[in-house]
């Protein structure tokens, strides 16, 4: 069987993104399981340590096509790179990050290798598979799994014929985890111009504006939310104090934003962003299904509210009846108390 | 030499407004319940067509979208709001296609209108938002693409410039032709219907909605014959068979399920000191914490 490969994406800092890792992260136990290799391909100008970052994931060979043209992204270079080196190595399983760049490039790789992508997998897993008509059978494909029709129903596709099976993933899904520390690769520096042509610069870009990301609560681990229950913009201080304390960001409700107890950035839900932590801590949210949308897919959740039958507390995995305002200096103190 | 514009749309079920009996006992989707909507971003898409057209004297503009037959609507619809004219590509052996055989079939269809200056889409549709389908066609037409456009800063004859929205902010690009467009949801509203088109167009009817309708368009085709929704069969638009629909994709369901907000099972904790102490402990042991 051949190796498992991730489109690593290259960030504004010229590092490699945290979509890319988690994806890498999640790559390594597939490679483990079906007992092939690690794969990245990185195409960008000038990235520090890039080994140093890759490696520790558990990375085997790193395909650098390394070139001042290849940073910021463009579709056809990038597209060029890649489906030439899946020719050539032809790899198992192919993922890439959910995002304006795997978006773009990922569907057209896979109509040109003519094979199966499937977009927004929320879990990917290996198992086998039995064809009703043929009885054919099938060992170790990649279940990709996610929801579909707004939410409704949950499919786990599969892609038994065509090779690679490809699949992306939005940032915060899977988990960021380091293999090994001292887990050592090697680095195979592609010959760019053996793999892009001159037509592949076609589209000029004239400007880019791209806005430092200074609220991050897409990919924190840790969210303490506030809703309209938190009563006010002072009381509300609290969410920031327990975010701080336990190292987490700090969300809120459409409810709490138009209130004005906190900044749009931080909403979360439907309309704002969607989050995957591994705790949220919900505090004086009552969860209705447009809130949920966002956030239901965290690991863990922790409700908060004076109101036993809030419709958050049937996706709480605990549940605090209790004040916000009693409840979160508690959790504060007892965090304290236990981490000394 | 005319400007010509595809725009690609598609009838999508109004996921947005999921309604009690959306989803059948065994988990699947009851299609039937939900009404049948322009794709939302694929009006932008149309939006950002006639804006060009605006600009661009002899630009054309024609639909494609592929579907059953009663995605005619949507061709009429398009016309309506200022489309020159539109195809269905219909067909059984398309029934079930993965994004991948939905690209193939489209770019075929495509291919037959003949040479094209510019192909816009909308990103992605509200029944897979998979957005797949707009550089899969691009790369089956082996052209370049350029994916979130928001807004046309400048166009002419010659080429086109673009503000893409990204997740973290915006760039500008440019390109000559042909070049295949997809639309972001934050790109300008489609203008709404034009009284006169109204009536200039209710009328446009497909083959198989005047079949159903026991109606005979010989005469009046012949005498209007932008009246004419073309409807394209595999055939008409030369496809591979195996190919399309479900044979043609490489992805295959293996299973649903349905989504059931199933009361989880959930520790309720009261605001004591003594359970305050053990929470925080376990989720630190766990290390959910810490």
């Amino acid at each position: 069987m051949n190796n498992v490969f991730v489109y690593c994406e290259v960030t504004e800092e010229r590092t490699i993104a945290d979509v890319s890792l988690e994806l890498v992260s999640k790559g390594k136990k597939l490679a483990n399981e079906l007992g092939v290799k690690l794969e990245a391909i990185v195409c960008g100008d000038e990235i520090k340590d890039i080994e140093k970052i890759l490696y520790p994931y558990g990375v085997d060979v790193i395909n650098y096509a390394k070139d001042s043209r290849l940073f910021p992204y463009q579709t056809l270079p990038h597209f060029s790179i890649v489906t030439k080196l899946f020719q050539e190595n032809k790899p198992e399983i192919a993922l890439f990050g959910a995002t304006s760049v795997g978006r773009d490039l990922a569907p057209r790789i896979a109509s040109f290798l003519r094979t199966g992508l499937t977009a927004d997998c929320t879990t990917l897993e290996i198992g086998d598979h039995t064809e009703n008509k043929t009885g054919k059978e099938y060992k170790n494909l990649l279940y990709q799994i996610r929801p579909a029709f707004g939410g409704n129903i949950i499919a786990t596709i599969i892609n038994p014929d065509h090779r690679p099976q490809m699949a992306t993933v939005r940032e915060g899904v899977m988990k960021k985890e380091v293999f090994n520390n001292s887990h050592k690769g090697i680095i195979n520096f592609l010959k760019v111009e053996d793999y892009v042509k001159n037509d592949d610069f076609c589209i000029k870009i004239i400007e880019r504006h791209i806005e430092q990301q200074k609220i991050n609560i897409k990919g924190a681990q840790i969210i303490v939310c506030g809703g309209y229950g938190m009563g006010s913009k002072e009381n509300f201080k609290l969410i920031h104090q327990l975010a701080e304390v336990i190292q987490g960001e700090v969300g809120a409700t459409r409810a709490a934003v138009d209130a004005g107890m906190c900044e749009h950035e931080r909403q979360i839900g439907q309309t704002g962003v969607t989050v995957r932590p591994k705790l949220y801590i919900a505090c004086g949210v009552s969860g209705a299904v447009q809130h949920r949308a966002g956030m239901q897919e965290s690991s863990k959740i922790i409700s908060i509210n004076t109101d036993p039958k809030a419709p958050i507390n049937a996706i709480a995995d605990y549940t605090i009846i209790g004040d916000v305002m009693e409840v979160l200096p508690k959790m504060i103190k007892y965090y304290k108390a236990n981490t000394k | 030499m005319s400007f010509r514009i595809i725009v690609l749309a598609k009838q999508v079920p109004d996921t947005r407004n999921v309604g009690k009996d959306a989803m059948k006992e065994d988990g699947t989707v009851n299609r039937a319940a939900l009404p049948a909507i322009f794709n939302p971003e694929d009006l932008n898409a149309l939006e950002m067509a006639l804006n060009i057209k605006d600009n661009i004297k002899d630009a054309t503009i024609s639909i494609i979208t592929m579907g059953p037959s009663r995605a005619a609507e949507i061709v009429r619809e398009a016309m309506y709001r200022g489309a020159d004219n539109g195809v269905v590509v219909s067909d059984r052996k398309v029934a079930g296609s993965d994004t991948l055989a939905t690209s193939y079939t489209i770019s075929q269809a495509i291919k037959r209108m003949g040479e094209f200056d510019l192909v816009i889409a909308g990103r992605q549709a509200i029944d897979g938002d998979t957005a797949q389908v707009g550089p899969q066609t691009a790369e089956k037409l082996e052209c370049p693409q350029i994916t979130y456009a928001e807004e046309v800063i400048q166009v002419d004859e010659n080429k086109i410039r673009i503000k893409r929205r990204l997740e973290r902010g915006v760039e500008i690009v440019e390109t000559s032709y042909p070049c295949l467009i997809t639309v972001h949801g934050s790109a300008k509203e489609c203008r709404s219907r034009h009284a006169k088109r109204l009536m200039k167009y209710k009328l446009a009817k497909s083959n198989s909605e005047l079949q159903e309708l026991g109606q005979d368009y010989s005469n009046i085709w012949n005498e209007r014959p932008y009246l004419k929704i073309e409807e394209w069969s595999a055939a008409d638009i030369i496809a591979e068979d195996s190919r399309l629909g479900l044979t043609g994709s490489p992805t295959k369901v293996k299973k649903i399920e349905n989504v059931v907000l199933t009361q989880k099972e959930s520790k309720v904790i009261t605001p004591k000191d003594e359970d305050m102490n053990d929470l925080m402990k376990e989720l630190i042991s766990s290390h959910i914490l810490g």
